[in-house]
């Protein structure tokens, strides 16, 4: 392949967005090149139109969206003015695409091998035989176990993991000149996405593809990027090496971003001298899932098992750990949103694990969650004023007094307190989120629960909040649960660290121990496995 | 699989039971008395009071009950008070037009319907989509003997390309048998053309909106194929589902379909059975259209299998 010719050449594109929207443009006079061989990084956060740009690209984007000025060169070959039948040529053979969610991105009713097959039964006049040899190689390449196994399951009957696996392979298998990557690793977990990434770095290299990789994290940039491309706003706002973006940007909004990058050393947090009085603890607490059955024996899950933790007033302890670890279960039998199957919770010296639900109903009010979706965790018929007052009042306050209080809640959140009587949908999912701590705050709690409570957020949005949330802590003096899969967030707003694995806590002590030196092997995996680990992300002032 | 469609079958029983229990009584507390019906208007309280001995409706309810679960239970449903033959030998007789009609009337919906539906949301908001969303609206609230006298008038009467009513079994020839079957079948379908067209609609709307229509467009394949390979047939449960609902209210709706069209199907039968106090023909007809709607829920249930691998027994 001649490598002076750029596979992908995007030069003053601009898309518009139906008449109504927010701007005018979903991308404005955008201009980048991808390499062949070459791993092209574009960053944004949500609504920085990063993704219109990769649909653009393939000529997928939805019909009220056009672009209206530029062009897209693919390996020389222009695309914007391309028939329909020509892009769908290109489409699988010479471009390929994987996307963010592997569970849904898999047509649940085909087996994994005829969706691969499709590609080559479309673009090749390969005999069957022939398509399945291909099929088998490609899917031993992108490392799939027991592939002639494998060929003939469904997408349900995979990890997530390996459904990303069979999304590559079937990008990958007529090895097209372009590979374009929507977030192919954010749902994954952190031990899997450090497998996928590895994989699309030795496969781009083999097949000697240019990849354009879309994502919002600084950490798998570090990790993947050969060059990076800064999107705000749908301008692209700085595009350069990755050791000159994110050592020395430029544009202020890279600079912004790249300080907003949680540390993956713990921040020194200063030690109370007396012991402080302990809000909660839990004594070998489990929750085993049992399904009944007639006709056979019935399976038990551990969800979690024998978990033994304690967090003391003013202090935060984070649970972290992956999809599937216990963690999340531990936090909703904490609060009692699911009954606890064995153990004791202790709460401010009052056992609640066994409570009947009239004897618990004093205790609620001391322990509040905040949940990880903003969008769905706030009724959207109710004003967000409402929506604060209810608790208090269901606990017997006036309307009035739990007004008042509402107010001064929006304050210590930050938020205007004149804007109680509008509507969840009027605010973006940051302003969400500081909504739904101002809830939890209205019930006076002695514990706040933080479920992922961050995780759905754009990283400059999440900085704030977790300040907010650590300021909170120090001012009213409360006891914090802070459950994450994200070391990078653990690391920056908790005292106490408990590692959970499969439902057990592997690990569990300061977060300076845990992070410093790691005694168990499932810690230690999990730390090799974070993106950009060897990186540290300067803190650039902002101009 | 064989376990679950063996459970599922053993579940017909006290369903059926109660069916059996339930029409029975029924049929007692309603007025109307058989033996009277049978005498005729001009009888004699002895003559009456006979008949009613020779049907056994002299008994006590509770040993008439026992006696004809007795019997049912060895297949035996008895004979008929109305047109002295074995209930077994009408309802045979009468089936076959009953079927066929349920048949090519499904069909022909589905035919009809599957397409429009997924035409209508591959092209959402065109003047196709709302041609046929209106078409659904009136197949729904036009009622099926207006459909039925309205078609005889144009296709029968003023045309004459069709035959006004009968029924020829398919065993005197293929034509003759479907000739007279069109415009019953056509009356009948309307109303689930309507339905079934809707709910592909929808259920293809939604489906078109998922991450994997996306992919294989990404994958460059034809559109058609986007389409039916992995539109359709993701989209096929809650079609399947209202269709499965579809032909067991069909059943209901073959009575007045018959009695317009004038075929001597199981419809016309059950009205001739309750207008005639025929208790042995109507309970007989009556549980064995609650077997059919349980083995077509059970037929419903296994296709779903065959549809989406996720789904398991």
């Amino acid at each position: 392949m001649n490598d002076s010719v750029p596979v992908l050449e995007v030069a003053g594109l601009s898309v518009e967005l139906p008449s109504g929207a927010d701007r005018k443009f979903a991308i404005e006079a955008m201009s980048f090149q991808v390499r062949p061989r070459e791993i092209v990084c574009l960053v944004g956060e949500s609504g920085s139109g990063k993704s219109v740009a990769a649909f653009t690209v393939m000529g997928l984007l939805p019909k009220a969206l056009r672009p209206v000025a530029g062009r897209i060169a693919l390996a020389g070959e222009d695309l914007l003015s391309a028939p329909p039948e020509r892009l769908r040529d290109l489409r699988g053979s010479r471009m390929g695409m994987i996307f963010q969610e592997p569970m849904t991105a898999l047509n649940p009713v085909m087996t994994c091998g005829a969706q691969i097959d499709e590609v080559l039964a479309v673009h090749t006049s390969l005999d069957p035989a022939a398509r399945r040899a291909r099929i088998l190689d490609i899917m031993n390449q992108v490392r799939l176990p027991e592939p002639e196994r494998l060929i003939d399951a469904y997408p349900h009957q995979l990890s997530g993991g390996q459904r990303q696996r069979i999304m590559i392979a079937m990008a990958l298998v007529l090895e097209p000149a372009l590979l374009i990557a929507d977030e192919p690793t954010t749902a994954l977990d952190v031990t899997t996405q450090a497998q996928i990434l590895e994989l699309i770095k030795d496969l781009q290299r083999d097949h000697a593809t240019g990849v354009l990789f879309i994502t919002h994290d600084f950490g798998v940039v570090a990790e993947i990027a050969h060059r990076v491309a800064v999107m705000q706003w749908g301008k692209l706002v700085e595009f350069g090496t990755t050791e000159d973006v994110l050592k020395r940007p430029r544009h202020p909004y890279t600079k912004m971003l790249i300080s907003s990058v949680p540390g993956i050393v713990p921040r020194h947090r200063p030690r109370p001298e007396t012991a402080r009085p302990t809000v909660l603890k839990t004594e070998a607490l489990g929750k085993t899932y049992a399904d009944a059955a007639w006709f056979r024996k019935s399976r038990t899950v551990k969800a979690a098992e024998s978990v033994s933790i304690e967090v003391r007033r003013g202090e935060t302890l984070g649970i972290v750990g992956e999809s599937g670890s216990g963690k999340s279960t531990v936090a909703r039998c904490v609060a009692r949103l699911i009954e606890p199957s064995a153990g004791r919770i202790w709460l401010a010296g009052d056992d609640i694990a066994g409570l009947s639900a009239g004897r618990l109903r004093p205790h609620r009010r001391k322990i509040q969650i905040v949940f990880q979706d903003p969008y769905r965790s706030l009724n959207p018929r109710r004003t967000v004023g409402e929506s604060i007052v209810e608790g208090p009042m269901n606990y017997g306050l006036g309307r009035a007094e739990a007004l008042a209080r509402a107010r001064s809640l929006m304050e210590t959140v930050r938020l205007d307190p004149g804007s109680l009587d509008r509507y969840p949908h009027q605010f973006s999912g940051g302003q969400r989120q500081r909504i739904c701590i101002a809830r939890a705050l209205a019930m006076e709690p002695e514990l706040l629960i933080a479920d992922e409570a961050v995780s759905a957020l754009d990283v400059s949005v999440q900085a704030q909040v977790l300040e907010l949330l650590d300021d909170i802590r120090q001012k009213l003096d409360l006891a914090m649960l802070f459950i994450t899969h994200d070391l990078r967030v653990a690391a920056q707003v908790c005292d106490y660290v408990a590692v959970m694995s499969q439902g057990q806590v592997v690990e569990y002590g300061t977060a300076p121990q845990v992070f410093g030196a790691p005694r168990h092997d499932y810690t230690k995996a999990l730390f090799a496995a974070a993106p950009g680990r060897n990186w540290e992300f300067g803190k650039f002032a902002a101009g | 699989m064989l376990a679950f469609v063996v459970r599922r079958l053993l579940a017909t029983v006290p369903v059926l039971a109660m069916v059996a229990v339930f029409v029975f009584l029924m049929l007692r507390l309603t007025p109307g008395d058989p033996a009277a019906v049978i005498a005729g208007d001009n009888a004699m309280p002895d003559q009456v009071e006979a008949i009613r001995q020779k049907l056994g409706l002299d008994e006590p309810i509770v040993t008439q009950f026992f006696i004809w679960i007795g019997k049912a239970l060895q297949g035996d449903f008895g004979e008929s008070f109305f047109f002295k033959k074995t209930v077994a030998e009408l309802i045979a007789q009468r089936i076959e037009p009953t079927v066929a009609l349920a048949i090519v009337t499904l069909l022909l919906s589905v035919a009809i319907a599957v397409p429009l539906g997924v035409i209508a949301a591959y092209r959402q908001d065109s003047w196709v989509d709302r041609t046929v969303m209106a078409f659904s609206v009136m197949g729904f609230s036009v009622p099926v003997f207006v459909i039925g006298y309205l078609l005889i008038y144009v296709f029968a009467i003023q045309l004459g390309v069709l035959p006004v009513q009968g029924y020829r079994p398919i065993g005197q020839g293929l034509w003759p048998f479907f000739e007279r079957l069109i415009l019953p079948s056509f009356t009948l379908s309307v109303v689930f053309v309507a339905l079934i067209a809707r709910i592909t609609r929808a259920s293809m709307l939604e489906v078109m909106n998922e991450d994997y229509i996306r992919t294989a467009r990404a994958k460059g394949l034809p559109e058609r194929t986007v389409l039916l390979r992995h539109g359709l047939r993701n989209a096929a449960v809650p079609i399947v589902t209202v269709i499965g609902i579809g032909l067991a209210v069909l059943i209901g709706g073959v009575v007045v379909t018959e009695s317009v069209y004038g075929i001597p199907g199981l419809g016309r039968l059950t009205i001739d059975a309750v207008l005639g106090r025929d208790y042995p023909t109507i309970q007989a007809v009556i549980l064995l259209f609650s077997f059919a709607y349980v083995l077509i829920n059970l037929a419903i249930d296994l296709i779903y299998v065959l549809l989406d691998p996720r789904i398991r027994y």
